[in-house]
């Protein structure tokens, strides 16, 4: 990588900036296809993959919390552990999965 | 307060004139008087008007209980209309529990968890100001609804769809609901800001596994509240947006789930109710060593397991729910996960006790409090064991055995855990000793009458007198002498005598404002690192920013390990290293100078708020005023600049504190 | 303590440092209030994802998504947190002009946004979409619309801080306000990737 000393302390350079939103992009792209092209039992799972995929990209690369110190990471994914177990556990309740 | 100080010198602060911040409007410079209050930013100031905030709503609040166990004393009672019944219960906990008991932990987390790690303030002295006036505008809001058309009445978990504007017409719940929703803001914001100081701002030397326990407990309970009031606020905001703008989230005739605002409302509410204990188990976690002089016992498991409660607390919620018809699976977990919830709590009662097992105890005031809290704290979480048990809750739920339950936990825990830290931090905050004769009344009679009010509700609630019901008649108080009739009349009776406890209370602090006696500066022979400085502390604080060695660093600096005798040595007393510390002074400390911001932003929150009952240009205001406050914030440097500083000293020792706050 | 500490990450923690973790409290707050936001968010989807498919009178939402139109505003949000780093990474090299110039972009491509948003509400209260219509419009208007309002408020906080930096008033340290900012922004741009795969592409 060809980046200035401050940059590579974070591991990225502008250029690498753009590569990752490259790959969002494409992502977005398939995901949209799915409106267009069926993917059979595939479709949900991969919806969702790739929700997931572009979702870590952006907080790991464009905001850093993969170069950053582990407390962001820790703050920031003990409220997303939370609310996916809470929020899931109530959707269980009122059977939401099931179906 | 004066923005500058210079420990060890005796010349008074000197302000220049201060820097125009935004247009016309100044920095305010004032020293004395109400506006030293109004615009402060010191965290001392703010904790104590915390506790003063919360004091009135605590009175506020046990007049609201008195007239409801007035109006149930007897048969047919006549106090109170139907209607007035369930506004005055409603308004009882809600004011408890959000205008009291958070604030009044508030105070306490405000006031002595930065002189607890050694710190000079918190991280955001503005963001912990417009804490407070949040809160107070919230409180306002909430309890205008009384002169505006009758106050809220649904309970304080609310429930929709009978919260809704076709069972709940009046405004009372529109004013809950933004009531709430403003002082849940100033939790969210104060709860940022104390994190942010546990982690950043500890004296050099205090890892983690050194901090007192009280600033642990107030770490998870700040922990607690930043991820459960959003949930609240995403049930409140649903609930105003049916309300006020036609939604239908809770409409049943459209195909809403009653049960989606229970679930909201309890994701929030039970992690609230170890929001609620915690800081004082906190506190008498820091009572208990010292009036038995000796450590804690446990300092690892006391903390791990308030951390796991925490945790775990996230858990469980659908416990208040076991009536509701979630179907036997998620009943059985639920069931068995707050069974689980009990061990790291009985874990704590352990520790206390061992604290005190062999301990040279000592029955101050504060100490009687303390154990007061671990025996009562006990009972009320046996009972809660018991509501765990999904069959033998559903006999209970609803009945006046819950009452006692949450009461033995709330009362007999939270507050008496509340007071033991009013006793034993008096002397700290105001520089006078609590009178201990009135002290031993004011907690006899307390512990007196709380049982008498309480402990006859488990017998009335078994005997299935359901809760919230507003009069009953003779015929239903049965007959013989221990009936359903005399154990009313004895709760009645009892709450009247724990009115009076409180009274002397009351009493204390006006007979020690006018003539108490100084209180030395380690009264107790303490432990942590708040008595080591002056009663009261200087505007900042510490002279010098302690270095940290051990757990219980003050006691260290005092003792000394004897390894022939196995004893403590005493090689130092308190006024002698509070001397050494003035002696080494820094020089020229920064402290984060006043501002208006904070009190003009909140009152900006609260007519914003109001705009959504009363209609769009009261919004308009509102937002004006937000915008402008914003801007006026974001443009003033939270230290004032250099030249308002007289002279401008630039030694490199100065210490400036939080560059944005 | 703003003008040292900004990315001193990997160095250890002794006391030379202004504060105990050597990170500035400022971001510390950013990502717990993060944290604390996923919950308000998630609230907010799962009462959509409950609600979504109870329609008792008006259109149903396959009946009135317009996806090719959503995805391209999807798009453009995307995009602006491609521009929002840039921005970052501009105002740590200390370039003002870049800066300004990618803080500009970023806010018109969420004004952008915005003004979709405008339009495709609008376009469904005319397809008989109300916010009291069924329970699928109340859940669908208030996830939406409460993303919208974090997308206006960050366009404003772009724009006034442009403008206080623009005038050298700013109170701080200028790369680590941009940096603030551009987590709140990524943040926002997230919930959207979420909310356009739940709410938009898996149909009810
Ligand atoms: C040993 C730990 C505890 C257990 C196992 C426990 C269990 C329970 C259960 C199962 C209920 C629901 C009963 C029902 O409505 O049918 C309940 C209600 C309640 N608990 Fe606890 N609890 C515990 C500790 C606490 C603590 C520490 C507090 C507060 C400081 C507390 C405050 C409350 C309140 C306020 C309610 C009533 C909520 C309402 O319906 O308004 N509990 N408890
Ligand atoms: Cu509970």
């Amino acid at each position: 990588m060809n980046a200035t000393a401050e940059h590579q302390e974070h591991g990225m350079s502008d250029a690498s900036y753009i590569k990752i939103a490259i790959i969002l992009a494409a992502i977005t792209g398939l995901e949209v296809s799915t409106y267009y092209v069926d993917f059979g039992p595939l479709f949900m799972p991969a919806l969702l993959t790739m929700m997931i995929v572009k979702f870590v990209m952006v907080v790991s690369y464009f905001m850093h919390l993969k170069f950053d110190s582990k407390i962001f990471s820790f703050l920031f994914y003990t409220g997303l552990g939370l609310a996916l177990f809470v929020y899931c556990t109530a959707l269980a309740t009122f059977k939401f999965f099931v179906s | 307060m004066a923005i500058i100080e210079r420990p060890g010198t005796e010349t008074t602060p000197a302000v220049v004139t201060p820097q125009q911040t935004l247009g016309a409007v100044k920095r305010p410079v004032e020293t004395k008087g109400w506006r030293e209050w109004l615009f402060t930013v010191d965290h001392k100031k703010i904790g104590i008007m915390y506790g003063v905030v919360a004091m009135a709503f605590f009175i506020v609040g046990g007049v609201e209980a008195l007239l409801i166990r007035l109006q149930l004393a007897a048969p047919n009672g006549h106090i109170l209309s139907a209607d007035k019944y369930n506004q005055m219960f409603t308004m009882h906990a809600t004011t408890m529990i959000f205008l009291f008991a958070m604030p009044m932990a508030g105070a306490f987390a405000n006031y002595f968890l930065p002189l607890q790690i050694g710190a000079r303030d918190v991280a955001f002295p503005r963001i912990n100001a417009l804490s407070l006036w949040l809160l107070v505008v919230g409180g306002i809001v909430l309890n205008a609804s009384w002169f505006l058309g009758g106050a809220a009445d649904g309970g304080w978990f609310m429930y929709a769809p009978n919260s809704g504007p076709v069972f709940s017409p009046s405004h009372g719940v529109d004013f809950w609901v933004l009531g709430l929703q403003v002082a849940g803001i100033a939790s969210l914001l104060g709860s940022i800001n104390l994190i942010v100081t546990v982690l950043n701002m500890r004296a050099p030397g205090m890892s983690l596994m050194k901090m007192p326990v009280f600033t642990w407990m107030i770490l998870v309970v700040q922990f607690l509240l930043v991820f459960s009031l959003p949930v609240i606020t995403v049930a409140l905001v649903l609930l105003m947006l049916q309300r006020s703008y036609g939604a239908t989230f809770f409409d049943v005739s459209q195909g809403a789930d009653p049960l989606l605002w229970q679930h909201l409302f309890w994701i929030f509410g039970h992690p609230e109710v170890y929001v609620l204990i915690l800081p004082s188990f906190g506190i008498i976690s820091e009572v208990l060593p010292t009036f038995s002089r000796k450590p804690l016992f446990g300092y690892p498991f006391v903390v791990f397991s308030g951390a796991s409660i925490g945790l775990v607390g996230f858990g469980v919620w659908a416990h208040h729910m076991f009536a509701s018809g979630l179907g036997p699976v998620s009943v059985a977990v639920f069931s068995i996960a707050t069974m689980a919830i009990a061990i790291p709590t009985g874990v704590k009662i352990f520790n206390w006790l061992l604290t005190m097992w062999g301990g040279k105890l000592w029955y101050t005031t504060a100490m009687k409090f303390a154990i007061g809290l671990v025996i009562l704290f006990t009972i009320g979480g046996l009972s809660g064991v018991t509501h765990s048990v999904a069959p033998s809750d559903t006999q209970q739920t609803d009945t006046y055995y819950i009452v006692a339950h949450f009461h033995y936990v709330l009362f007999g825990g939270m507050v008496f855990g509340l007071f033991s830290g009013f006793y034993y931090w008096w002397p700290k905050v105001f520089g006078k000793m609590l009178n201990e004769k009135l002290g031993s009344w004011n907690f006899w009679l307390m512990v007196i009458g709380m049982n008498m009010t309480f402990g006859p509700m488990h017998i009335l609630g078994l005997q299935g007198q359901p809760r919230r019901m507003y009069i009953w008649t003779k015929a239903r108080g049965g007959e013989g002498l221990f009936n359903f009739g005399f154990w009313n009349m004895v709760a009645s009776i009892g709450s009247f005598i724990l009115a009076i406890g409180v009274l002397f209370f009351l009493i204390n602090v006006v007979k020690t404002a006018r003539s108490g006696k100084t209180a030395p500066l380690d009264p107790w022979d303490a432990r942590t690192l708040e008595w080591l400085t002056t009663s009261p502390p200087k505007p900042h604080n510490f002279d010098r920013i302690p270095v940290v060695h051990h757990l219980d660093e003050f006691f260290h600096r005092k003792y000394e390990e004897d390894s022939a005798a196995n004893t403590m040595r005493k090689i130092a007393d308190g006024e002698e290293l509070v001397r050494a510390e003035e002696a080494a002074a820094d020089a020229n400390i920064h402290l984060p100078a006043p501002s208006y911001w904070p009190i003009v932003l909140a009152t900006g929150v609260g007519i914003l708020g109001l705009g959504i009952i009363y209609g769009v240009p009261i919004m308009v205001v509102g937002f004006a005023v937000v915008l402008f406050a914003s801007f006026g914030w974001v443009l003033e440097p939270s230290v004032a600049e250099d030249i308002d500083f007289a002279p401008a000293s630039n030694d490199g020792n100065t210490k400036e504190i939080a560059p944005l706050g | 303590m703003a003008e040292t500490a900004t990315h001193t990450a990997d160095h250890s923690t002794e006391h030379g440092h202004e504060t105990s973790t050597g990170l500035t409290n400022n971001k510390l707050a950013m990502w717990l209030f993060l944290g604390s936001e996923c919950l308000l968010f998630g609230g907010l989807i799962s009462t959509y994802m409950l609600y979504r498919g109870r329609v008792s009178s008006g259109p149903h939402p396959s009946r009135i998504f317009d996806i090719p139109f959503t995805s391209v505003s999807s798009f453009v949000l995307l995009m602006s947190s491609l521009t929002m780093v840039l921005a970052v990474s501009s105002a740590q090299r200390g370039d003002d002009r870049r800066t300004n110039l990618w803080l500009t972009v970023t806010a018109l491509l969420g004004a952008t946004f915005i003004g979709g948003q405008v339009y495709e509400f609008t376009t469904f209260i005319r397809e008989g979409l109300g916010f009291s219509t069924s329970l699928f419009g109340s859940s669908f208007y208030t996830l939406t619309g409460f993303h919208g309002v974090h997308v206006s408020v960050g366009v404003i906080m772009l724009l006034s801080t442009m403008g206080i930096i623009r005038k050298g008033k700013i109170t701080g340290n200028k790369a680590e306000v941009v940096e603030l900012i551009g987590l709140y922004w990524h943040f926002v741009d997230i919930v959207w990737i979420i909310i356009f795969t739940l709410v938009y592409l898996i149909p009810s």
